[in-house]
């Protein structure tokens, strides 16, 4: 076991230094296949774990490997932990990996960098079981940052298109405003219980003071913001769409952003002695939910409206996690990597067919030409929408309800409006992209086909369980498989079971309604009487301009943090350091030179000079040393 | 432990004067054979690399003492001895010394076309000044390896150095003369002061031996001020804020093998001499000092990354990217001493000190690899330059990663051992301080998406300037670098384990038991000055 597991993250490091390096001579065209196939290897490396998780559910499996950093009294391993929670997201990653893999030999086929983008993936996939396999703060970070590094190259993977080169650094950059939390998160764990250990640090909670214990959970929700893409660091992740679609898909919606999500569940532990750090990771998800679903509604690029989406669903789970609903949360985080994998997916096959064109308000009437994309992203929409009975449904309800249920009845109220907005604009999503006259260039509806097998294969995968999750692991609501399968993870606290007829069946049939409320008022705008949204724009300007803007976050910085940080550093560099410090420098060697200059004509080198001021000397010496002897 | 016991030849000593005897052989029999001289050259560092391998196998790190030591009376008349011997952090730095020497010599096998035969000589008797720096166990011996390194980097910068190289080069000797002439005062003082004590064994009282003065007590006046004149020295070399404007323009003078050994090796040497003289000469001072000097430190990385950011040359914005990284250095010195059980604040420091002379050797080495392929190094001169040069783009980008602070590759086990070990200290500088990470990947991503990818709008797309990617030398100089970054990100180990026991002992010089109260406060630092005169 111990070997598989080391294996698990080993492989795709292996695939990718040997992609990178010898990639193009080796295979030349084909330098997806040792990317591939060891994605493929560690794909049933990592089932294989999760069954064996399956079956012993109770005792995690521990991997110590080596010592890693051994410095006075900190030591910290190389090591691996697997309990349920982690399975979970083995199962999460290695399968969206793999099928992202597979994907991308047919969505980058012909690209220069071809070889490169399989090494960059294979990178990811490292660095991404090595966060969630990890058995101490420390090296999550390793893999965390690691991920994030991949996020920066894979964003920036055209890099002679300005705006993708942009778009990557703007993502590591927002990332490490976060990791600065995560850092200083991990000294004061280690001043207080010195050990970076899951196991060690969960042991001594409770000897860390309320107010530290505060702290560090703050500080490492900071770092989860920033990862997760959570107001109000989210801006990066829009902005993310830049790269390649699979990398969207992969990285930006299934899996790397929900690190965050999984490192709040991991700290358990911790946040739930502190119930202010609770009420914060509630509250900051649940306005991260309708603030960026709010914005979705007007976007007019396909993938930033999954994009926000993407920042809506995150939102959720982190409300999940603040209300206490843990389970909930990994659930959601479960179901939604399947469906907005494949909604990203299916989106770049859209894109496929329409040479490149990501503009909704460009598309239409897709619906005959590409059958599968079409019946494929429905499903994801359907799911994302929360639908009945789709996966989307079944773990969106449990949050909803269970802050509902917790008590928290304004959350109830945001996640309501917000499901009733998604459903709003994952209906024009498929409305304005399936429906109705296509409206691209003749040039372009004449190039429409339907993708590749091996892309249309991993849609037809990911569909399945974006449909059926829901109903196998999520039945009955509040106590399906999920709950018992994470039940050593996270203690399970005793509530009445649910009842189809009684509250929880009422909370669910109000969320339906909404919902389809939702689903019938995009119908309505987008397919009955399309002149609707722009009167609805005109009638209300402001709330269209902010929506549209992103609520001008962007320009906030830009004014708030970006301008006054260049120009004080422009100040620090022109002014202080080269007229100030270095200014006086020379100015000390200056002076000297006017002081030498000063005394200069005394050395004339002449005679006659010298001695005139030899006997002068000693005509003054003579009379002073009178004077001081004389009387 | 002598030589004798431990391998059975003067090791130190033949590392030190194999680059000497290159340039011997280059001076005699050189003169117009660029092939010959070059490949002495060569063989005289690798020489010198391989033996500071093999002293790494033999290295006993669990021993306190000085190894390898060779001691020889020098100068009878005052007790002076030709003393070598290297601790733990000695021969770390050794190493990274001998490395780096090798490389540039590959690095620079094209580079200057002019008075090649000078050049290959010059660095070879700069590399024997600054192994010699590591090496010295006696102070008299040490100051002049200290001073004779001078001069060969000062012709490296006057006489193969870019347009103003002549004010480069007048600056940064200046700088550096100011520091050690204060030493000077403060060595002979410290000597004297002993001497007069009659506490040392040895003829006639009188000792050079840094060991044996690390174990002196000297009263708080003295040790006020000389560590003053020490430290002096020292943070000139580091360079501290706000002494720090000779390395820029020494940097963007120097050729590419100046810069490399100036931010490789010779920045080390003033954090070198705070371990090896500050700490354990003048612990009661030292301690009173932390404060102080922990606020430039922390302004050092904040400033420093801010200002490189705003570089239009590619050489000063490494350049001050060293001051920002240099602070955690000194940062993580002084939060050692300052409170028991923060062992790794120094551990963090030294490593930083190693990571910083890999991986800013490493960029010095690739901003000269690009000059000599697009003859700027202006920014704003370059754009995209990833796609004519994809090997050098990617050599850059693992450079750039490790520089600001990638976990697994060598910088961040040094900066987040030193910056716990600040933070330990104090909270606030701490965190003041971990915000240089923030701004080390603004600057550096910046300066990479500038250089190497664009920002320039979309529709600006430079047509591929022909110029030749990587070939088998470049790669040659920087795959070893590649492989010391991983090695001390992923296991560090290595090369703590070389750190635990010299840290330990300066550790316990400086917190143990004190002959005299520690006096903290600005005040209090007054007090004793005055009692000096």
């Amino acid at each position: 076991m111990k070997a598989i597991i080391t294996l698990i993250p080993l492989l795709p490091l292996f695939g990718f230094v040997v992609t990178l390096i010898f990639g193009k001579r080796l295979f030349g065209k084909r330098a997806d296949v040792l990317a591939v196939a060891v994605v493929t290897v560690a794909w049933v490396l990592s089932m294989y774990v999760f069954y064996h998780v399956f079956t012993h559910r109770e005792d995690a499996l521990q991997v110590q490997l080596f010592g890693w950093i051994g410095s006075g009294s900190l030591h910290v391993t190389w090591g691996y932990y697997v309990d349920t929670l982690t399975a979970v997201m083995l199962l999460v990653v290695g399968t969206i990996g793999m099928l992202v893999h597979y994907y991308s030999i047919g969505y980058m086929r012909g690209d220069e960098g071809y070889y490169r983008f399989f090494a960059y993936l294979n990178l990811f996939m490292f660095a991404m079981f090595t966060l969630i396999l990890a058995n101490n703060y420390l090296l999550m970070f390793l893999g965390w940052e690691g991920v994030g590094l991949c996020s920066y190259l894979l964003i920036a993977f055209w890099f002679r298109k300005k705006s993708a080169s942009q778009a990557g650094k703007k993502a590591f950059l927002v990332n490490r405003i976060g990791d600065f939390g995560f850092t200083l998160a991990m000294f004061l764990l280690i001043l207080s219980v010195n050990t970076l250990q899951f196991t060690g640090v969960f042991a001594q909670v409770g000897s860390i003071g309320n107010t530290t214990l505060l702290a560090i959970c703050l500080l490492l929700f900071m770092g989860a913001i920033g990862k997760s893409a959570q107001f109000p660091l989210h801006v990066w992740l829009p902005d993310a769409m830049e790269g390649p679609t699979p990398v969207s898909a992969l990285i930006h919606a299934a899996t790397m952003v929900n690190a965050g999500v999984y490192m709040v569940a991991r700290s358990y532990p911790l946040f739930i002695h502190s119930h202010a750090a609770m009420l914060v990771v509630m509250s900051i998800g649940a306005f991260t939910a309708i603030y960026a679903a709010l914005i979705a509604l007007t976007q007019n690029d396909i993938k930033r409206v999954i994009a926000y989406s993407t920042v809506s669903s995150l939102g959720f789970m982190f409300m999940a996690l603040g209300a206490g609903a843990w389970a909930a949360g990994i659930f959601y985080l479960l179901a939604h990597g399947f469906f907005k994998g494949l909604l990203f997916l299916a989106s770049g096959s859209v894109i496929h067919a329409m040479s490149g064109e990501q503009d909704m308000r460009l598309m239409g009437g897709l619906r005959k030409k590409l059958p599968l994309t079409f019946w494929t992203m429905l499903t994801g929409a359907v799911a994302m929408a929360g639908i009945f009975p789709l996966s989307g449904f079944w773990a969106k309800d449990e949050i909803i309800g269970g802050a509902f249920r917790a008590g928290y009845y304004w959350v109830w109220v945001v996640g309501i409006v917000t499901a009733f907005v998604t459903a709003i604009y994952m209906g024009r999503l498929i409305f304005l992209t399936f429906w109705g006259e296509n409206r691209a260039a003749a040039e372009v509806q004449h190039h429409i086909h339907e993708s590749p097998k091996v892309m249309t294969v991993p849609l037809v995968l990911l569909a399945i369980p974006a449909a059926v999750l829901g109903m196998i692991v999520g039945l009955p609501p509040d106590g399906g498989w999920i709950h018992r399968f994470l039940e050593p993870v996270f203690f399970r606290v005793e509530s009445e079971p649910f009842s189809w007829i009684g509250s929880g069946g009422l909370l669910m049939l109000v969320s339906l309604a909404v919902v389809l409320l939702g689903v019938y008022a995009a119908y309505v705008m987008y397919i009955r009487s399309r002149e609707l949204p722009a009167e609805l724009s005109k009638s209300f300007p402001w709330a269209y301009r902010a929506s549209f803007n992103k609520f001008y976050m962007d320009e906030f910085y830009e004014v708030s943090v970006i301008r006054p940080v260049i120009d004080g550093a422009n100040w620090l560099w022109t002014f202080f350091d080269v007229k100030a410090i270095d200014g006086s420098v020379n100015g000390l060697a200056w002076l000297w030179d006017r002081f030498a200059r000063l005394i200069r004509p005394l050395q004339t080198g002449r005679v006659q000079n010298y001695a005139f001021a030899i006997f002068s000397g000693m005509f003054v010496l003579v009379i002073v040393l009178r004077w001081i002897w004389g009387s | 432990m002598g030589w004798h016991q431990q391998i059975g030849f003067p090791i130190l000593s033949v590392i030190t004067y194999v680059p000497l005897l290159g340039a011997l052989l280059i001076w005699i029999f050189g003169k117009g054979r660029p092939r010959f001289y070059k490949v002495v050259s060569l063989v005289a560092t690798f020489a010198a690399l391989v033996l500071s391998v093999v002293l790494l196998f033999k290295f006993d790190s669990a021993n306190p003492a000085m190894q390898f030591a060779e001691d020889f009376m020098w100068v009878s008349r005052f007790n002076i001895h030709y003393g070598f011997g290297v601790d733990g952090i000695a021969a770390l730095l050794l190493l990274l010394t001998t490395l780096l020497g090798c490389i540039v010599i590959i690095a620079s096998w094209n580079y200057v076309k002019d008075r090649e035969r000078g050049f290959f000589t010059t660095l070879l008797l700069l590399q024997t000044g600054m192994t010699g720096v590591f090496c010295a166990t006696d102070l008299f011996l040490f100051y002049v390896f200290w001073e004779f390194m001078l001069v060969p980097m000062y012709f490296i910068i006057g006489v193969w150095g870019g347009p103003r190289k002549i004010y480069a080069a007048i600056k940064f000797v200046l700088f550096t003369l100011v520091g050690s002439l204060l030493m000077l005062v403060a060595i002979i003082v410290v000597v004297y002061y002993t001497y007069k004590q009659g506490t040392t064994t040895g003829a006639g009282g009188i000792t050079f031996n840094i060991q044996e003065l690390s174990r002196q007590t000297f009263p708080y006046g003295l040790q006020f001020w000389a560590f003053l004149a020490f430290f002096a020295a020292f943070a000139i070399k580091v360079p501290m804020f706000p002494v720090h404007t000779w390395l820029p323009d020494a940097h963007v003078e120097a050729p590419m093998a100046g810069s490399v050994l100036l931010a490789g090796v010779l920045l080390k040497m003033g954090a070198y001499g705070m371990l090896r003289f500050c700490l354990p000469f003048f612990p009661d001072a030292a301690v009173a000092y932390i404060p102080y000097v922990a606020v430039l430190s922390v302004i050092a990385i904040v400033y420093g990354a801010l200002v490189s950011m705003m570089q239009k040359d590619l050489k000063k914005l490494v350049a001050y990217s060293s001051v920002s990284h240099m602070g955690f250095v000194t940062a993580g010195i002084f939060a050692a001493i300052a409170l028991a059980g923060n062992a790794q604040g120094m551990e963090g420091a030294i490593l930083v000190m190693f990571s910083h002379g890999i991986l800013t050797g490493a960029l010095f080495l690739l901003v000269g690899f690009l000059y000599e392929r697009t003859h700027t190094r202006q920014i704003s001169e370059m754009s995209q330059l990833a796609k004519p040069l994809p090997i050098l783009a990617g050599f850059f980008l693992f450079f750039v990663l490790g520089s600001l602070g990638l976990p697994g590759l060598s910088g961040f086990v040094g900066e987040f051992l030193s910056l716990l070990g600040l933070f330990h200290y104090s909270h606030w500088l701490g965190a003041i301080a971990a915000t240089g990470m923030i701004l080390a990947a603004c600057y550096l991503l910046w300066m990479y998406q500038r250089v190497l990818f664009n920002d320039r709008g979309d529709d600006e797309v430079k047509p591929a300037i022909s110029v030749r990617d990587f070939g088998p030398r470049e790669i040659a100089s920087l795959v070893p670098l590649i492989v010391f970054a991983v090695w001390v990100g992923v296991y560090p180990q290595t090369f703590l384990n070389l750190l635990h026991v010299p840290v330990q002992t300066i550790l316990d010089r400086v917190l143990g038991p004190s002959q005299q109260a520690h006096a903290h406060g600005l005040a209090d630092l007054l007090h004793a000055a005055r009692g000096l005169f």
